[in-house]
């Protein structure tokens, strides 16, 4: 199983956490797996949108407490 | 569907506006869009190299931006520039108000640039002013 790398963007408002998982995406290798850490809301949207326009593919979303967990994989 | 150029001015000193202007950038950027950015007017002092200046809240959105950690307008044009190859470019006719060369801006800025350029790059974009 592909590592997942943690990217803490918690106490970060918009777009601070999609900047942060962006930042990470450019190091990852193909195949890779990336999870933010956010508790600003908008990430529950806008990480997911930003992941479908440019073609990655979504993993999983859940709330644990008050921070989100938004799991992506690098496709290209 | 394809992704438009977006070109945004930006000649307001005020937080809100900077912030807008830099989270439209680097979010427009890193989503696929050209995205070209003219500063000037009362934007530009912000860009002079290692400038940290507080830029002044405008309401009270701004007031409250200042205590929380929002991110800084600088650092999301950054951004905008290095993961999304947003240009940055200084009006020319403010430098030359200000007495400043090019030399004195951040370095991840564009060279200077005219309106008439400016205008050419605009004609087939979403323009957004600030």
């Amino acid at each position: 199983m592909a590592e997942r790398k943690v990217i803490d963007a918690r106490g970060s408002f918009c777009p601070g956490p999609l900047m942060e998982l962006i930042g990470g995406m450019k190091l990852a290798q193909v195949g890779d797996e990336l999870e933010v850490l956010s508790n600003d809301k908008g990430s529950v949207n806008d990480i997911p949108e930003w992941i479908r326009k440019v073609g990655h593919e979504m993993l999983e979303v859940r709330e644990e407490g008050d921070v989100w967990h938004i799991a992506v994989r690098k496709v290209k | 569907m394809s992704t438009p150029s977006i070109c945004i001015i930006v000649v307001s000193g005020s937080h809100e506006r900077l912030q807008m202007a830099a989270m439209l950038a680097s979010v427009g950027a890193v989503s696929g869009n050209e995205v070209n950015v003219f500063l000037s007017m009362n934007s530009l002092q912000y860009f002079a190299k290692g400038a940290d200046i507080a830029a002044p809240a405008e309401g009270s959105f701004g007031e409250l931006m200042a205590v929380k950690n929002v991110p800084p307008f600088k650092s999301l044009f950054e951004q905008a520039v290095e993961l999304g190859d947003a240009k940055i470019y200084p009006c020319s006719m403010a430098l030359d108000v200000m007495g400043i060369d090019e030399d004195a801006l951040e370095p991840w800025l564009g060279e200077p640039m005219g309106l008439t350029k400016f205008l050419s790059m605009a004609q087939d974009a979403q323009v957004w002013s600030f």
